[in-house]
């Protein structure tokens, strides 16, 4: 194949609870929640009080600088509570649902003949907008700007990702649909990225319109970020939107149903659920609503999203916008009697070859919270390269971002990468550093800084 | 464990903040979490780590210097022997050179770390481990006659302005464990020069047989430059310096760590192995040893002529096994903080060593051996080099961007 990549950089953990390829079917969740934290850099602005009644596609908050962005509920019900954090942040909108799903009904075009400003507007009052995240920076694309290129990454190498082919079974008119307003979007390509061993029956490969690449390697080779850098980098003034294939899939349930249905299978998966499956919800519901898997009262963490780029959950909390993976793994709070001594370890995963892990690849570890040392300085190098497969040299970019030298951020390619990408450098990392917090830190700084 | 985790969690109050001796809390946590890696999770970022960490990785390379630790202790008792004329069993020379080396060792380990400490606790950090391979590096590339209080002074400058003055581990600019030798042989160079110190008891003579001259081969080769070399071969010359078995076991005087290749050897495995150290760096300052010594070859002026320089007539592989190159390439080259950090710079940073090592030797009378002054040098110039590696990055992304320009 002509768009076939090779990535020989990455790490692929391998832990226990992957899911089956089975789905249970959507259980109503107690609340649904729709957090404007899931939004990086989002100001939000309330629009709704406690009590209002709302559908399935009604704005419960707005963009407090881009107004016209729109963030909906993806149920009908009552809004219940608004949870606030310090000084009064804006963290929860929760949604009681009704029995019955009423949807807010938006008008259909042709698909064929409708001009871009339609799809636009569209998109913006139905609150599929925010689907759409730009680099750089990793935030909700801004509706005034045309994207050079939209890129979709078709698949996740993240710990326990789930399989997204499997996950958009059945959704092939809507992922067409999807594609197809995409394509209206930008005055560029819609890339889409495939993994080497896609199903030939995969409703992605016979997506038409799209400029497929084949990707063969270990996490990140599924970031979308990474995919970009390997086919066509992000220079300095250009931008570019993602979005991922679930959403892909729920955009074209608008264009075909005229509704805002976010319906779609999560993953529940990790050591510490009874039975790691596919669930079929809605990003927002409520963590108690998936109760049913877990193994009770354990001393467990719960995480929207995979381990290395997910939201801990509080007991109440809910799925993330973009989670399509609920991940239980054990808590690691307690001590080991001169753990780092150990010559073997055999239960610890380690991409060093100062332990052994590395002999038994295929293995399946069950991975707790503890940080496995205490944070220190920078020491080694030349490790952080080796699990990023883009032309980017991290530590010299953490470094600069902690000096706060904006030339030198932008100078070393802050544009082309956010958290997921080098999560992987902070996972190996044995000085234990908090490079995503310090590279989010850092965009933010930009965002500042160029406006 | 658990009576000593619950004798922890007792003394644990009375040594935090506002205890009792709060003043002592990064010394009671860097002995805490010696014992037991620290029940701290994840509160951003990943939520999973890595099991590695600094305790880890620093006594990887401890461990790595065990075999060159554990052979300088038999040759000292053997060289020791030796010059006495004395015929003693493995054991005795074994037991004389641990004799001779834990005060060594001690010193240097507790003036190191006291300091390591007070600054820790200072500034309020945790102690870092860096200094467990510095404070193991510095007995071994000292002669064995250094006196205690000279390893003081020097690992006390190491650490404060070698390292401490940067920041702390991880800060620094030259490898602290060179910066104590450097120290020595600028403040007290008779200490550490000449043919008499590298066997302990030489520089006293007492009981010494007659003729044992305590001479390391890279004073011998150092003799085949100019007048000396023209009152003998080329043969004879090579006659003098100890055989390439010799050489390569480590049968010869020097500073402790550095005698013993196959020890060194047995080191770099495990450093490679388990990718603590840069392998790049290693083959790298190989490959300029062997290139520059061989073009020395080439260039070496005619033995029968009228000035024979008989050390660039050597064979370029007797520079890997002399001196201090092989210990200094594998354990001090690639000291991750002092080294060129890009991949490529490594390339280059190794390969200065390697080729300016030879040059020093052969080029330089005042320094036989030119290792640790040329690390030092390359400590210096890795910033450099890093500099122009990571230009090369800036530069493709604005040519990109000239490109993405042009098209548009």
């Amino acid at each position: 194949m002509s768009n076939m990549i090779r990535l020989r950089k990455g790490l692929d953990i391998k832990l226990k609870g992957k899911a089956e390829k089975i789905f249970s079917k959507e259980k109503l969740a107690d609340t649904y929640a729709v957090k404007p934290t899931d939004f990086p850099g989002l100001t939000a602005k309330l629009i709704v009080k406690v009590g209002d009644t709302v559908k399935a596609g009604s704005p419960l908050f707005i963009d407090k600088y881009h107004p016209e962005v729109q963030y909906v509920s993806p149920v009908s019900g009552t809004v219940s509570e608004i949870r606030r954090g310090d000084r009064r942040k804006l963290l929860e909108v929760v949604v009681t649902p009704d029995a019955e799903r009423v949807y807010e009904k938006f008008e259909t075009p042709n698909l064929t003949k409708v001009a871009r400003e339609e799809i636009l507007e569209l998109t913006l009052k139905s609150g599929t907008f925010p689907f759409l995240v730009q680099r750089p920076y990793g935030i909700v694309a801004n509706p005034k700007d045309t994207p050079r290129d939209i890129f979709i990454s078709g698949f996740d190498t993240a710990p326990l990702a789930p399989d997204i082919d499997f996950a958009l079974t059945g959704e092939g008119d809507s992922f067409q649909a999807g594609i197809d307003a995409l394509r209206k979007l930008t005055n560029g390509k819609v890339y889409l990225s495939l993994p080497d061993h896609v199903s030939a029956t995969s409703i992605m490969k016979k997506a038409k319109g799209v400029e497929i690449y084949t990707f063969k390697g270990s996490h990140p080779a599924g970031n979308v970020g990474v995919q970009i850098n390997n086919i066509a980098p992000i220079n300095k003034g250009e931008i570019i939107w993602t979005i991922t294939p679930q959403n892909v899939v729920a955009l074209g349930r608008l264009f075909l149903q005229g509704i805002y249905n976010m319906s779609r299978l999560i993953a529940v998966v990790g050591s510490e659920v009874k039975k790691a499956t596919y669930v079929k919800a809605i990003p927002g519901a409520a963590l108690s609503s998936f109760s049913e898997y877990f193994i009770p009262e354990s001393n467990a963490r719960y995480i929207s999203g995979n381990v290395l780029t997910g939201t801990a959950l509080d007991k109440d909390g809910h799925i993330g916008f973009y989670s399509n993976q609920l991940t239980v793994i054990p808590e690691g709070d307690h001590y080991e009697f001169l753990g780092w001594a150990k010559p073997f370890r055999t239960k610890k995963f380690s991409f060093s070859r100062s332990y052994f892990s590395w002999l038994t690849p295929n293995k399946e570890y069950k991975l707790d919270t503890n940080l496995n040392g205490g944070e220190r300085t920078f020491v080694v190098t030349g490790s952080y390269e080796k699990v990023l497969p883009m032309d980017i040299y991290p530590v010299h970019l953490i470094k600069a971002i902690l000096a706060e030298d904006i030339d030198k951020m932008e100078q070393l390619g802050i544009y082309e990468v956010i958290e997921e990408d080098i999560a992987l450098c902070e996972f190996i990392d044995p000085s234990k550093n908090e490079m995503q917090k310090i590279l989010r830190d850092g965009i933010n700084l930009m965002i500042k800084e160029m406006s | 464990m658990k009576p000593l985790r619950k004798l922890l969690d007792k003394m644990k109050p009375t040594f935090s903040k506002g205890g009792k001796l709060g003043a002592f809390h990064s010394t009671f946590d860097a002995f805490e979490t010696f014992l037991f890696v620290p029940k701290t999770t994840t509160k951003v970022g990943s939520h999973i780590r890595d099991s590695i960490d600094l305790k880890r990785t620093m006594s990887v390379v401890i461990l790595a210097l065990v075999p060159a630790l554990l052979f300088g202790m038999w040759n000292t008792g053997y060289q020791h022997f030796l010059s006495m004329g004395q015929e003693v069993t493995f054991w005795q020379n074994v037991w004389f050179g641990f004799l001779k080396m834990l005060p060594l060792i001690v010193v240097s380990y507790v003036v190191g770390l006291g300091i390591e400490f007070a600054f820790a606790q200072k500034r309020g950090h945790e102690v870092n481990e860096g200094f467990l391979v510095s404070g193991m590096l510095i007995p071994l590339i000292m002669p064995i006659d250094v006196p205690l209080w000279m390893v003081a002074i020097a690992t006390a400058f190491a650490v404060i302005i070698g390292k401490e003055v940067f920041g702390g581990t991880g800060m620094n600019i030259f490898n602290p464990a060179l910066l104590a030798r450097a120290f020595v042989f600028f403040a007290y160079p008779s200490r550490i020069s000449g043919d008499k110190v590298w066997i302990e008891g030489l520089s006293k003579g007492e009981g010494i047989i007659d003729g044992f001259s305590g001479a390391t081969p890279l004073a011998i080769a150092g003799s085949g430059v100019g007048e000396s070399a023209k009152s003998m071969g080329f043969d004879q010359f090579m006659d003098q310096l100890p055989s390439v078995q010799d050489l390569f076991m480590g049968f010869i005087p020097g500073s402790i760590g550095e005698v013993s290749k196959v020890a060194i050897l047995l080191g770099a495995v495990i450093l490679i192995l388990t990718g603590i150290a840069s392998w790049k760096i290693m083959v790298s300052g190989v490959v300029g040893v062997l290139a520059t010594g061989l073009l020395l070859n080439w260039l070496a002026p005619d033995a029968a002529g009228e000035s024979p320089n008989y050390y660039m007539m050597m064979p370029a592989y007797y520079h890997l096994l002399m001196g201090g190159f092989a210990f200094g390439i594998v354990f001090m080259a690639t000291d991750p903080v002092s080294a060129a950090q890009t991949e490529r710079g490594k390339w280059i940073y190794g390969l200065l060593i390697g080729v300016m090592v030879v040059i020093i030797r052969v080029f330089n009378p005042a320094y036989p051996e030119g290792t640790m002054l040329v690390i030092l040098f390359a400590n210096l110039m890795a910033p450099l080099i890093d500099y122009y590696v990571v230009e090369g990055n800036i530069k493709r992304r604005l040519k990109r961007v000239k490109k993405a320009v042009a098209k548009s």
